[in-house]
Order: structure tokens, then C-alpha cells, then sequence
């Protein structure tokens, strides 16, 4: 059994605090929920001892909800937020959301709206026992959405992008991005390089006041520059010209990272049938316990057709908030398993699939 | 007659299950859309396998909320929800077969 969940509530309405507490406290993970009733004093509990959970307001006297937010999306990223209010304007939701809450609820009025919400934080409550390590905050968005957040909360701080032997650095200060390094790049060349890389992990460093200023363009402009750059560098998207035919964007790049070229891959793992054979990935951190799922998905997969007598297994794909992934045998070659970006449908997964496979079976 | 019962028995070939159940997080059917001849236990083992076929790529960091297995004849398209499953078969008509 794991650890309680302890859910912080801040809400400067002292009713509304013990009405939240007691629903709650009915949630069948029982977890232990705590109130207070200002920004400031939110952020010492949050200090003195760690929570799942902070559900906060929004309109509050002295520090807002959305001071609230700037600073503990910062302090502690590994936290999970959920905006509660009372009022439904557009521009607090997408600025509460920029902020990197997971959910903004107006506050329920029926008893069907109570049973929502509680069936939602006790669903948040489930996944955070699930995944206890990684970033929590950064980990389930891009690098582009973790800039954005940073340069609009007008931040200064030091982004420390790692992807595996390689090693990237975003200097910003006051919102405004002043430099970047990688390798021996530095720059705009360095930022455009580090967002180029398909994953990896982040980490929020605190700010270096004293790092020169190299990049004048503003976030806005170089994010932009950048998606152009990597989006001309990419070639045709799938369905058009090379990429309907089957064949990967003109390049130098050879066997698996060819097949990386295609629109929206993430990853590619070949398997060989042979158990014992070594896998060959390209873009994956994990490949040999991927290997190790997806042999068994697809012999429960196709058991499971067999037993149906529903004929020749003929792949799978899966989609999800943080990325798709597609699973298809091939009776000599073994299993092709590959990642995809989340922006593509799952048309789109199950269609750049076919053109991925049909060149790694060729 | 002869050929009547020769025709018969052609239409007692194995039917696929069409239509849709739930599982809860360790498998069990909580309810099912699918006719009264698919035996239980077949509907159980569907349940489990794409249960752990989800558990298995969360585990490795692929969380899926939605997978769709295609075989030759039948199609399987499962939810995630809540650690279960909506789970819905379909087999392949002529006409869906040759769109898919």
C-alpha cells in the first residue's frame, strides 16, 4: 500500500473550505486534506511538507490564484493543480492553463457535478500513486509548452535539457530567452538544435543573472523561426510526394533513423524474432524493456486472434496524451515497433505506420 | 434435403462476437452488449489480455487511453478507464474490411 495522498485546498472562503474538505475526505483513496485560506500561507505548507495535490481559487484578496500559481508552478513542479472557481472567464482559464494546472473546474452546483469532480481528483489521485517519478508538471509537456510557460510568467531561470549522451542549456531572464548551448553550439544555432530533439528530459535550474545575452529575437519570433526551420529541414508531410509513396525524406540518414524521418515519428524499434537477438532502436531511452512489452503484447495479441479464429494478427496502436506508439509482425523480420508524436490522429499513426513498416520489411 | 443440410452447415461456421463489454481494473465483465452465445470466459480472456497489454505499455512509459488491434477478420478497440476498460469488437464486413 502506498502513501496517503494530502491534498492542500486554498480558498479564501472559510465555508467553502469545510464543504471541499468533507467531499474530499469521502474519496475512496481517503486521502488527507488540509485547507488554508491565503496564497501566502498555501506556499509555507507547501514548503514544509510535500503534497499530491493543491486546489486553489482563483479570485482571492492580497496574492491571487494566479500569483499563487507563477510560484508554485516553479517551486514545485512535481506538484499537481487543479483550478476551482467560481468564475468562468476565458481569459483566467487559459491563463490558468499556461500556467500548467492539469484541470480548471467551476465550482460544481449539482450533486452530478460534485460526483465529477470527485471521480476526477480521485482519478488525478490514482495516476500520481502510478507515477512517482520523472518531472511532474514538465514531464507531460514539450519543450516548446515548458518555454512558452516560462518566457509568459515572465521567469528567469535555467532550462537544463538532457536526451541522452547529449546535453542543451536555455538561459532565460524576465521572460525573455538570452541564450542557449549545446555541444559547441551557442545561440539561436543551439536553440534550434535542442528543440529539434524528439525527447529527453528537463530540469528547471534557478537563474544565472550574470550569463551574456546573445539572442535579441523575441521568444515569440525564435519558437517561430525555429518550427520553420525544423518543419523545411523534415520534408513533405505523409501523403504527400515521397512520403505517399513509401519512401522517407531525401537524406543521408540510413536503416532505423531513416525510418525516424517520416512526419510525426518518434521512435523506431526493429525486433528481431529470436529472443536472444539484440534489438535495434533509434530514438528510444528504453528499447530492451520496450522489446520486452511488445514481444509479449504481441503474443497475447495474437493468441488472443487465434483463440477468436479472427485470422492474422495484423498490428496494433495505441494512442495516448503523450505519445501514440504502433506494433506490426513480419514473419522473417521479427516486430516493428515505433512511437508517434501526439499531434498526429490516429488515421495519420495508423497510415505513416504503413509507410514505416513497408520500408523497414523492404 | 441432402444439399439443404450440406447448406446448413455451412452457416454453422464460427461467428466472431460483435458488439461491447466492460472490464474493471482486475478483468472482471461488468457488463456486456454482446449476444448471449459468446461464452463468458472468452469475453473474460479478451478483457485480460488487452487489460495487460495496456498495464504492460504504461510500464514502460507508452500510455495508451485508446488501442485498436486489427486481424484479418476482426477488430478489437479498447478505453482505458479508470485502470479497466470499454471494449468493443467488431468484425470485418466486406465493405469495412476493404476501407480499413
Amino acid at each position: 500500500m502506498g502513501a496517503q495522498n494530502k491534498i492542500l485546498l486554498l480558498d479564501d472562503d472559510e465555508m467553502m473550505l469545510e464543504l471541499y474538505q468533507e467531499l474530499l475526505k469521502q474519496l475512496p483513496s481517503k486521502p488527507d486534506v488540509q485547507v488554508c485560506n491565503a496564497g501566502a500561507r498555501a506556499i509555507a505548507m507547501l514548503e514544509s511538507e510535500p503534497f499530491t495535490l493543491l486546489i486553489t481559487d482563483l479570485r482571492m484578496p492580497k496574492m491571487d490564484g494566479l500569483q499563487v500559481l507563477a510560484i508554485v508552478r516553479r517551486k514545485f513542479p512535481q506538484l499537481r493543480i487543479v483550478v476551482l472557481t467560481g468564475v468562468l472567464d476565458e481569459e483566467y482559464r487559459s491563463r490558468a492553463y499556461a500556467q500548467g494546472v492539469e484541470m480548471f473546474w467551476q465550482k460544481p452546483s449539482s450533486s452530478e457535478d460534485v460526483k465529477l469532480f470527485q471521480d476526477c481528483i480521485e482519478s488525478m489521485l490514482d495516476r500520481a500513486t502510478q507515477v512517482q517519478d520523472g518531472f511532474r508538471g514538465v514531464q507531460s509537456k514539450s519543450l516548446v509548452d515548458l518555454i512558452q510557460l516560462e518566457c509568459l510568467s515572465r521567469s528567469s531561470s535555467l532550462l537544463h535539457i538532457t536526451r541522452g549522451g547529449l546535453d542543451g542549456k536555455i538561459w532565460i531572464q524576465n521572460g525573455e530567452i538570452i541564450d542557449s548551448a549545446t555541444a559547441n553550439m551557442t545561440g539561436e544555432e543551439a536553440f534550434r538544435e535542442i528543440l529539434s530533439w524528439k525527447g529527453g528530459n528537463f530540469e528547471i535550474l534557478p537563474a544565472d543573472p550574470s550569463r551574456a545575452r546573445t539572442i535579441n529575437n523575441s521568444y515569440q519570433g525564435l519558437l517561430l523561426d525555429t518550427a520553420q526551420a525544423l518543419d523545411e529541414s523534415k520534408g513533405p508531410p505523409p501523403g504527400t510526394e515521397a512520403a505517399a509513396e513509401g519512401e522517407a525524406p531525401a537524406g543521408p540518414a540510413t536503416g532505423l533513423a531513416a525510418l525516424g524521418r517520416f512526419e510525426g515519428v518518434s521512435f523506431v524499434l526493429s525486433i528481431p524474432p529470436d529472443d536472444k537477438a539484440a534489438v535495434e532502436a533509434w530514438s528510444l531511452e528504453n528499447a530492451a524493456a520496450v522489446a520486452t512489452w511488445a514481444r509479449d503484447a504481441h503474443r497475447r495479441l495474437a493468441k488472443l486472434g487465434e483463440g477468436l479464429q479472427a485470422g492474422e494478427f495484423a498490428g496494433a496502436i495505441g494512442t495516448g496524451v503523450l505519445e501514440h506508439w504502433a506494433l506490426k509482425a513480419h514473419g522473417q523480420k521479427g516486430l516493428l515497433c515505433a512511437g508517434f508524436r501526439p499531434a498526429l490522429s490516429g488515421d495519420e499513426v495508423e497510415q505513416t505506420m504503413k509507410h514505416v513498416f513497408d520500408k523497414w520489411a523492404s | 434435403m441432402g444439399f439443404l443440410t450440406k447448406l446448413r452447415s455451412k452457416s454453422d461456421l464460427h461467428r466472431l462476437p460483435s458488439g461491447s463489454f466492460t472490464v474493471d481494473p482486475l478483468g472482471n465483465v461488468v457488463s456486456s452488449t454482446l449476444p448471449a452465445w459468446v461464452p463468458a470466459a472468452q469475453v473474460r480472456e479478451i478483457g485480460q489480455q488487452i487489460l495487460a497489454v495496456f498495464k504492460g505499455a504504461a510500464a514502460v512509459r507508452l500510455q495508451c487511453t485508446e488501442m485498436k488491434v486489427q486481424y484479418a477478420a476482426f477488430r478489437i478497440t479498447a478505453r482505458e478507464m479508470r485502470g479497466g476498460a470499454i471494449i468493443f469488437l467488431s468484425p470485418k464486413t466486406a465493405q469495412s474490411g476493404a476501407a480499413s
